[in-house]
């Protein structure tokens, strides 16, 4: 052990001077001994109310203006105020620089924790996790909230509130169908597309065969559907993003209106990586905040006694009730992430023979931190789970699996616990639970009637018998409805195509676009 | 790493996002005002607080999936083995179910300052048209700073000005300092060469007729504070409680009309910056009183309403000049009047009182059980319906509940009516 002169802090101030040390010890134990590469750091303390603010509007420092973000804010103040609801101890933006908020009234001891969880955890989540280099683009997102925000004021201004509100009113329903799923293939140049017709041309005339000429072909295709396949082609359909196709082809929109929805889509995939990484994006920072905490108590930067002030705080934090439990409502994000990620440490470096079963390619390799940064950049929540949820792991969290069938009167089923059967099982099923393109419905648009009465046509494709919820779904598409301005139809198919139920909504008069 | 404190930033950025939210839920949110307040006591009212609306109004949609085969991992068993089969909890809540969110959370419950919430009671009330009276406008003289002047009263001396405009005028003149002097009078004590003792002697002479020539503070330094008058809206009001005391008055009537002038002092409140409140008990004399006296003192004898109004008539011509308040008066009865009395109620409330008041109020409280309907109108209603006929602006009305008093209200200041010729 140093001596006492060593120490970051001694009691539960801090001050500026000290937030610099704390956040330069930090940095060098997750430089020179995680290996973690981060943004460059900025530090913002922020009062109560600040934070509420910042819960409004999603975390993010600057948001344009709407009623919803007040309704959020009343929402989580009257929860604060009655002391329901304690706040987030920081909140941290994926931007560069990576700027985290702590709160003021936080101790030494918390602020270190804090610092060493989001601006180094979350931080290298951010930088270095594929989902977020993919989808997100740090540098240029405070910038481009920025524009939104005087883009929106503006246009309040020239066509007036009312018409705004309803224009965002409208996307913010659509804004988890305005989301990219998969990076979209680029529409060739005409240039190329020359030069790829000629090589098909060269390559058919190497490859000439007069037998091909024997082999029967396909029924011919009727030009009434050559006709619609034209057309769908035209429109990009199907288009899973509707946010996207409202603003290419809706056919009455103002300039102004599409580029408030091309904001909003841009936000929502902004926040997209967000929704699928929660498990590991806190599992990362826990586990870096773990680690540098005792790095530093082992170093003697840290007394004892906030050593065991963290710790408490720490337990808290990985809390996982079990099912029984009245505090239990899921999986605490930040409790399984950890314990995968501990788990993990204990595979790499004191394997047993379950363990060089089910993970060869990592049991006993000795290095962790190698290992670990592969797993934050390359894995998403239902990769990470299904790949990573080791048989010891839920054993000892004890985990089963309920199959809830409302066609089975007797009740609901187990499925499989944790042994030898059910491991696969258990892990398919966890994993499948954290994959977004299970929880959110998958709509598409379909088809649009050109030749008749415009009719946009959509899509949803049922999955296990879960059907869209009535009312939501039909307050939704009338705002479709009225981006669109002509009539929309959704219709629910199970996946034998048969149709379930079908809604057709109308436009409200002309409000959304004169 | 930077490091920014942001407790200084303006607070409240989420400001105007409430504001459209609170414009947006107006009529939602008015109701549920409302609501809250009738459980309220008068005096609270002015509390804010938490209100709850029905989230209905306010929804934001979402394709959301709901029913169908549900799978769910949970950790933490305990007795289960594959195979096993739960009993469905009721209503497929709780345990082992996905707690699926409920087609709506049935009330949005959020906290309201007290400045949103009065602004929300009484948002569709305004004071009656007072341009007619002539008195709205009223405006008196007041004084504003307006700058400097060279000239003025020496009360009005500026010092700070003064001395500035002083010590750029010798900074300018270059003035010796004194230390300057002190510090070649040092020099001169300790220098035994003749020759630059002379020369130091002539220097400091120098520099003390300069410094002489040029004061520290000249004439033209001085400069005043100067104001000008302008002309001030009147922002004071005065509220007479007129109350009959006399036997026939019960408690419940006597707390109907207690909640009548909570509520007009609340809305009075709100739009000058100065209200006072004089209140008069009558039987067959009158007196001013405390509020305590007025609601809770033991009076009893006949009834005299022109005593009141007498007595109303006297305070505002000794206190309250009608050219400097504005003011309102309301009045609370059973309706008893001795028919003798009648002409001259008349003639004060037309001659003396009406021409000065922006508002006159009648209220005829009456038992809880009673019916305004069967009873025949009392004395004093009859006698102010004469007056109302000939053009008088009265404003009447009847109350026998607690819950009627804010609907009177309402009715009696809503926005754009005209009330001279509504039927009561």
């Amino acid at each position: 052990m140093t001596a006492t002169a060593d120490r970051l802090f001694e009691g539960a101030d801090w001050d500026f001077p000290r937030l610099q040390r704390i956040h330069d010890a930090c940095e060098e134990i997750a430089r020179n001994e995680l290996g973690l590469d981060t943004y460059p750091n900025q530090i913002e303390i922020i009062t109560a109310e600040q934070m509420l603010d910042a819960y409004s509007s999603a975390g993010m420092p600057l948001f344009y203006k709407h009623w919803s973000f007040g309704k959020h804010f009343a929402h989580h103040e009257a929860f604060y105020r009655k002391g329901l609801k304690g706040l987030a101890y920081e909140i941290v933006i994926n931007s560069s620089p990576c700027i985290s908020y702590l709160m003021e009234e936080n101790t030494a001891t918390m602020q270190t924790l804090v610092i060493a969880h989001a601006a180094f955890g979350h931080n290298h989540f951010f930088k270095n996790n594929y989902l977020f280099r993919q989808w997100t683009d740090a540098d240029g997102i405070l910038d481009y909230l920025d524009f939104a925000k005087s883009y929106v004021a503006q246009c309040e201004e020239r066509h007036g509130r009312h018409a705004v509100e309803v224009t965002l009113d409208a996307a913010h329903a659509l804004m988890s169908h305005g989301i990219d799923r998969y990076p979209g293939k680029k529409n060739l140049d005409l240039r190329a597309e020359e030069k790829r017709a000629e090589q098909r041309r060269a390559h058919e005339q190497s490859m000439f065969n007069d037998l091909w000429r024997t082999v029967p072909a396909g029924p011919v295709k009727s030009a009434e559907l050559l006709n619609s396949e034209r057309r769908r082609k035209l429109l990009g359909l199907p288009q899973e993003n509707i946010l996207y196709f409202l603003e290419k082809v809706a056919p009455r929109l103002q300039p102004w209106q599409r580029e408030i929805l091309r904001i909003v889509r841009h936000i929502a995939q902004y926040f997209y990586p967000q929704s699928q990484t929660k498990v590991m994006n806190e599992g990362t920072a826990t586990y870096v905040h773990y680690r540098i905490m005792n790095r530093l108590h082992q170093q003697g930067r840290l007394s004892d006694g906030n050593f065991l002030e963290f710790l408490q705080s720490h337990t808290n934090v990985v809390f996982q009730p079990d099912f029984d439990d009245p505090r239990f409502s899921d999986f605490n994000p930040y409790a399984l992430g950890f314990a995968i990620m501990q788990d993990i440490e204990r595979i790499v470096t004191n394997p047993e023979d379950e363990d060089r079963e089910w993970f060869p390619d990592i049991a006993g390799t000795g290095e962790v931190m190698p290992v670990l940064r592969h797993v934050w950049a390359n894995y998403r929540d239902e990769s990470f789970i299904s790949q990573f949820l080791s048989p010891r792991l839920m054993r000892s969290w004890r985990m089963f699996h309920l199959h809830d069938d409302p066609a089975e009167s007797a009740g609901i089923k187990v499925d499989a616990i944790h042994d030898a059967r059910g491991y696969r099982r258990i892990r398919r099923e966890l994993a499948r639970q954290y994959d977004v393109g299970y929880s959110d419905p998958n709509i598409e648009v379909v088809d649009v009637d050109l030749a008749g009465d415009r009719r946009l046509m959509l899509r949803h494709m049922v999955v296990k018998g879960a059907q869209l919820n009535e009312t939501d779904a039909k307050r939704v598409l009338q705002h479709l409805a009225d981006l669109w301005t002509y009539d929309v139809s959704l219709v629910e198919v199970d996946a034998k195509d048969n149709v379930l139920k079908e809604y057709v909504v109308s436009p409200r008069g002309l409000a959304a676009a004169a | 790493m930077f490091i920014v404190d942001r407790r200084l930033n303006p607070g409240s950025k989420s400001l105007e996002n409430r504001q459209r939210f609170l414009r947006r839920a107006r009529a939602l949110v008015q109701g549920a005002v409302k609501k809250t307040s009738e459980g309220r006591d008068i005096k609270d009212v002015l509390e804010g607080g938490e209100v709850s609306i029905p989230l209905d109004g306010m929804h934001e949609p979402r394709f959301r999936t709901q029913g169908g085969t549900r799978d769910r991992v949970l950790p933490g068993n305990k007795k289960f083995v594959e195979g096993d089969i739960l009993p469905r909890p009721n209503e497929g809540r709780g345990r082992g179910s996905a707690p699926g969110e409920g087609d709506s959370e049935d009330d949005f419950r959020f906290v309201l300052s007290r400045d949103e919430f009065v602004n929300l009671f009484l948002d569709d009330l305004e004071l009656p048209d007072l341009a007619k009276r002539r008195l709205a406008e009223a405006e008196s003289e007041g004084l504003q700073r307006a700058g400097y002047s060279t000239s003025g009263s020496p009360a009005n001396i500026s010092v700070s000005r003064t001395v500035r405009l002083a010590l750029a005028r010798r900074v300018a003149l270059k003035r010796p300092r004194p230390e300057t002097i002190a510090q070649l009078e040092a020099e001169l004590e300790e220098c035994r060469d003749e020759a630059r003792r002379a020369e130091l002697i002539a220097e400091v002479e120098a520099l003390k007729a300069k410094a002489k020539r040029i004061p520290f503070i000249d004439p033209i330094d001085i400069r005043f504070r100067r104001f000008e008058t302008v002309p001030k809206p009147v922002a004071q009001a005065v509220m007479f409680c007129l109350m009959d005391v006399s036997g026939s008055m019960s408690e419940h009537m006597k707390d109907l009309a207690k909640r009548f002038y909570m509520l007009l002092y609340v809305f009075l409140t709100r739009r000058y910056r100065h209200v006072e409140i004089v209140f008069i008990r009558h039987t067959d004399r009158a007196e001013e009183v405390d509020e305590d006296t007025f609601f809770h003192g033991p009076a009893s004898g006949g009834t005299m309403v022109s005593s009141a109004l007498q007595a109303m008539s006297d305070i505002v011509r000794s206190r309250f000049r009608p050219s400097d308040w504005n003011i309102y008066a309301a009045q609370a009865s059973d309706g008893d009047n001795s028919i003798a009395d009648s002409a001259l109620t008349g003639r004060l409330l037309t001659d003396n009182i009406l021409p000065v008041s922006q508002f006159f109020a009648y209220l005829e409280v009456g038992e809880a059980n009673g019916s305004t309907f069967e009873m025949p109108d009392s004395s004093l209603w009859t006698l102010y319906q004469r007056l109302r006929a000939d053009g008088a602006p009265l404003s009447m009305r009847k109350v026998n509940e607690r819950s009627q008093i804010f609907p009177v209200f309402h009715e009696l200041f809503q926005r754009r009516r005209n009330q001279e010729k509504a039927a009561p």
